[in-house]
């Protein structure tokens, strides 16, 4: 259910996403999903990929400042209310987000969520029925 | 462990006279053969017979680096060059280089001062010494190997840079005393972390690090970094080089080989001099032959103290350099060293010891940005972290400087590593 994210701090300066993009692609490393986070001076890259104990590795050898954190995905169909629908479910119990970023993968669309009490956040979305992916699936999209 | 018991721990009485008697010696020397000290003592009205005490120094005037730059390259010399065995200059990086000559004597006791250096921080002839300071015109690297030759230790004289080398000498060889910049060590001791060899496949005992001032934080760091001792050597090429003044066991000041070198502090605005305050660090050479100068201005501020120390030395000791009132920034209107900067990141763990300061002038105000790497466990994937990290560093800076510092916090291993004197500051403002 939990999968892990990595993460990489880059200072906002030309061809590091290129860098850290190449090192992986280089690697065989396929990138699932991802989204930065960025202000004016760095931004916070954020990705799902195929091998996230490798990427880290890699990543940590190139002296990136890499890091792995524990996020759900939410899987949930790609129609009109349907991430309303479990967001609203959420907010209601007062599960809180730090983040999240979402991709749609034909006839459904994907959430990354990074809740700030995890646990909890899995079993209010299991009772409701609401499909988490597991992470091995989320790996391989 | 002392080298020279007799005059390490000379009395202050013994002290006393020895320093005057080669006060005059000395006086009398340069009036007689420097013609740059005899035209300044005439146009100050006194001779070499005013000067009979130690406490006569006073009388004497005082000399600057431009004194030196002035008289570029052989201007003071004291003896003829045909006496002269070795020619070391400074590092310095505007105008042009303040050159010093040594006579075959001078190599001597300078050695012998290195050789009390190193005996204090416990090193015998069975140790292995990897001098990894600039061998050349920079005092650091020869000065360190006669200094360790003359007690008979093993030297390997590495010289700075190709780090790959030097861990592979120090690893293969079994180095048990690594002499370089503190900044320089902590560049090999990230090496070291990479390299995957283990600690203990390693021989270093410790570290004798100077020619660039340090805190005790970074004393601490490097201790825990390299697992060894580290200690300050303090020197500087106008006076000798490495080995003017050195720690002992205790770690808590540095003594001078007031022996050789008469230290003052002085107000670096009146010239006064000052007691039991911080000052401006002066040196005369008392035995000096070659290029003996007379109060030399170092700008290096400090505070002298007298007595005999637990290691039973009595050799005058000195406070770690604060920084160096030409190192001084003053960012508008506050006083600010960059060693209190490098203080502050260092007792915070979250951040590396590696940082760079930019000053700049922006619509007449003076602004002050620090750049700092964080510890690789430190970096967050949130964005809020990351600001709270930046505020805590911002917030002590403020407190402890007095003004407003905007911290950047940049990628691991993004700041330049220096392998001889590390630049960290950029003052901008002087572009303009």
């Amino acid at each position: 259910m939990i999968a892990q994210q990595i993460s990489v701090f880059l200072e906002n300066k030309s061809g590091r996403l290129t860098e850290v993009t190449s090192l992986l692609g280089e690697a065989g490393i396929n990138l699932t999903a991802f989204s930065i986070a960025e202000n004016s001076e760095f931004g916070i890259l954020r990705m799902i990929v195929s091998d996230p104990e490798k990427a880290y590795k890699i990543l940590k050898d190139a002296h990136f400042a890499a890091k792995l954190t524990d996020v759900l995905c939410l899987s949930c169909p790609n129609t009109p209310g349907a991430l309303a629908k479990a967001l609203k479910l959420l907010s209601d119990e007062g599960v809180f987000f730090e983040y999240m970023y979402a991709f749609a993968n034909g006839e459904t669309a994907n959430v990354i969520i990074r809740p700030d009490n995890i646990e909890r956040c899995i079993t209010i979305l299991q009772e409701a029925k609401l499909q988490l992916l597991a992470a091995s699936d989320l790996y391989r999209l | 462990m002392m080298w020279n018991e007799t005059m390490e721990a000379l009395s202050a009485d013994e002290m006393h006279k020895l320093q005057s008697i080669r006060l005059k010696r000395v006086v009398e020397h340069v009036y007689a053969n420097t013609p740059f000290y005899r035209k300044k003592m005439m146009e100050m009205g006194i001779t070499p017979d005013d000067i009979n005490d130690i406490e006569d120094i006073v009388k004497l005037p005082f000399t600057t680096k431009d004194d030196l730059r002035n008289n570029y390259p052989f201007g003071l010399m004291a003896v003829p060059m045909s006496e002269i065995v070795r020619i070391h200059a400074s590092s310095g990086t505007t105008g042009r280089p303040t050159v010093v000559g040594y006579t075959r004597r001078d190599i001597t006791a300078w050695s012998e001062c290195l050789a009390r250096c190193f005996t204090a921080y416990g090193a015998t002839k069975h140790d292995l010494f990897q001098v990894s300071y600039g061998y050349g015109l920079f005092t650091g690297g020869l000065g360190a190997h006669y200094g360790a030759e003359h007690i008979g230790a093993s030297v390997i004289p590495m010289s700075s840079g190709n780090t790959q080398k030097q861990v592979q000498i120090m690893h293969d060889f079994g180095s048990t005393a690594l002499c370089c910049t503190p900044s320089y060590a902590l560049f090999i001791a990230d090496f070291i972390k990479d390299s995957g060899v283990p600690r203990e496949e390693f021989k270093l005992k410790y570290g004798i690090f100077g020619a660039e001032p340090w805190t005790e934080n970074m004393r601490r760091e490097l201790e825990q970094k390299l697992e060894i001792k580290a200690y300050d050597i303090y020197g500087l090429s106008e006076i000798a080089g490495p080995g003017v003044g050195f720690e002992c066991q205790c770690q808590n000041g540095t003594h001078l080989n007031e022996d050789h070198f008469y230290p003052e502090t002085i107000d670096p605005v009146t010239f006064e001099p000052v007691k039991d305050k911080e000052g401006e660090l002066v040196f005369t050479h008392l035995t000096k032959e070659g290029m003996p100068l007379l109060r030399y201005r170092t700008k290096d501020l400090t505070r002298l103290h007298y007595g005999t120390c637990e290691c039973g030395r009595t050799l005058v000791k000195m406070d770690r350099i604060l920084g160096r009132s030409d190192d001084m920034l003053i960012i508008r209107g506050v006083n600010v060293f960059p060693s209190q900067i490098e203080s502050v990141i260092l007792e915070m763990p979250e951040f590396e010891p590696h940082y760079e300061i930019y000053v700049d002038r922006i619509n007449n105000l003076d602004i002050m940005e620090l750049k700092v790497e964080a510890r690789p466990d430190a970096y967050s994937d949130n964005m809020n972290d990351i600001f709270a990290l930046n505020k805590k560093l911002s917030s002590r800076l403020n407190s402890v400087l007095g003004i407003a510092v905007k911290v950047k916090i940049v990628e691991p291993r993004s700041l330049e590593r220096s392998t001889g004197k590390a630049k960290r500051v950029f003052d901008n403002r002087k572009l303009k």
